[in-house]
């Protein structure tokens, strides 16, 4: 699958994604993050429950939608990679209670 | 196939009628416009809706509950002509009431139209807050909801799906459908009407101008002076949410695949289908008076359709006098109706007479004097 091409060296930084460390950048997009993973996929969709990974990446497919630090349906391809940041795959409609 | 009668408009309207009269054996012809119409059908909220409905002309009221009560029967029906399933719940309508004046403003409208109709037992009831918070569990209202009341034969159904629906239906029955054919003149031709397309002409002895906003043009070449005015609708809807709201409200209804559509606005701006961030900032506004958590859930789009509007809001049914063979069929309640237009009105326009019934619908309700 993808890998990153450069050592991001002072600005390198440790994210969860479904509670997992994974290495990223300050910066780069969280999709960009996603791609790298073993498991590539960011969500499953509502319809048919089947995985959907960043595709645009310039914010209007809205497949890569995740849970980031506990706010449902984020672009990850519009989000910025932040120290520390929790990365969950969303499953199926988002949580919600009305 | 020469037609025994072609529907101008491809709509909700045009189609319905033309899928009922299919189904009585008629050889349809539906003329459907071009992308760019104002397309009505394609930016519809959804209600099957009767709560309400019908103030200072209690006819409409009648209509509407009759197509309401037809509209199970008429959904399996098209279901199984279209294999298409059209999301129809009927389990009842609600339309929430913000503070005690909203309320009882509603109670007192209900019950003025109540007494107009003066045909039977109430379809509705006022629930108050604790009633309504019983029957949505999953909802934490917000602090100014008092009450709702509650219309017990309103539903809802997916209006796209109705819409391709019935234009399935349709062929199937035999019937055709020509898209992007505008009829730019209609003209006698002894006893037939000729429609005139640019590039050729269809012969018909029957037509139905069903052509939303641009049926006024259409009209007028057949003696009948149609007021009509386009009056924009906006609405929101959001992204899939697990569902909480088991009956659809007026502006606020949750889909089968889960999004919550919220509409809609009421604005006189002319022909101009442009959304605006002043009605998604009020929409959005109003819904979380009502439900505040919506406030949590992301908005995936919003746009803007134009209602076919008569000077009363009420539909215009009509044939012809000086052009016998040549109806009208116009309204803003495409949906609700569908079932009286693929039934009643369908039967009626093939047996070539409008009933005395429909007599309140005629467009010359319009002619009386404005000072009068």
């Amino acid at each position: 699958m993808f890998r990153k091409l450069h050592d991001p060296g002072a600005q390198a930084v440790t994210i969860t994604i479904d509670g997992n460390e994974v290495q990223a950048e300050i910066g780069e997009s969280l999709a960009a993050v996603l791609l790298r993973q073993p498991q590539a996929w960011s969500r499953t969709t509502p319809v048919s429950g089947s995985p959907r990974a960043p595709y645009c990446l310039m914010g209007v497919c809205f497949e890569c939608l995740t849970e980031v630090d506990g706010v449902a349906s984020v672009q990850a391809c519009m989000t910025p990679v932040r120290a520390g940041m929790r990365v969950v795959r969303q499953h199926g409609r988002r949580d919600f209670a009305a | 196939m020469r037609p025994d009668i072609v529907v101008i408009g491809g709509g909700t309207v045009g189609a319905a009628i033309a899928y009922g009269l299919a189904l009585r054996s008629e050889r349809v012809l539906l003329l459907d416009g071009g992308d760019g119409d104002f397309r009505a059908a394609r930016a519809n909220f959804g209600l099957v809706w009767l709560q309400g409905k019908g103030v200072g002309l209690p006819e409409y009221h009648s209509l509407t509950q009759g197509s309401v009560q037809a509209w199970q029967g008429f959904a399996a029906a098209l279901e199984g002509q279209s294999d298409t399933a059209l999301g129809y719940e009927n389990n009842g309508g609600l339309a929430f009431c913000l503070g005690d004046e909203a309320f009882e403003k509603r109670r007192a409208a209900l019950q003025r139209l109540h007494n107009q109709w003066n045909g039977g037992e109430p379809d509705w009831e006022m629930l108050d807050r604790g009633t309504l918070q019983r029957l949505l569990p999953r909802v934490t209202l917000g602090p100014e909801v008092v009450g709702a009341s509650y219309g017990r034969l309103d539903g809802h159904a997916n209006p796209l799906r109705l819409l391709s629906a019935l234009h399935a239906a349709l062929v199937r029955l035999g019937g055709q459908i020509r898209g992007n054919a505008t009829v730019r003149a209609i003209t006698a031709a002894g006893p037939d009407f000729r429609l005139d397309l640019g590039h050729e002409a269809i012969t018909a002895p029957r037509i139905v101008i069903a052509a939303g906003l641009g049926s006024p043009a259409l009209a007028r070449q057949v003696g009948l002076d149609i007021p009509l005015r386009p009056q924009r609708g906006q609405i929101l809807v959001t992204e899939r949410l697990p569902a909480f709201l088991p009956l659809p409200a007026s502006g606020l209804r949750q889909t089968a695949d889960g999004t919550v559509m919220i509409g809609a606005t009421n604005e006189e701006v002319g022909y101009d289908t442009s959304t605006t961030g002043d009605a998604a900032a009020r929409l959005s506004r109003t819904a979380l008076r009502t439900v505040p958590a919506l406030a949590e859930a992301g908005l995936v789009r919003q746009w803007a359709g134009l209602r076919v509007m008569t000077p009363d809001s009420y539909p215009i049914y009509a044939q012809s006098e000086s052009h016998p063979g040549a109806f009208v069929a116009l309204c803003h309640s495409g949906v609700t109706l569908a079932a009286f237009h693929a039934e009643s009105l369908a039967a009626a326009i093939a047996a070539g007479a409008l009933p005395d019934s429909l007599s309140p619908f005629h467009q010359s309700r319009f002619n009386v004097s404005q000072a009068a």
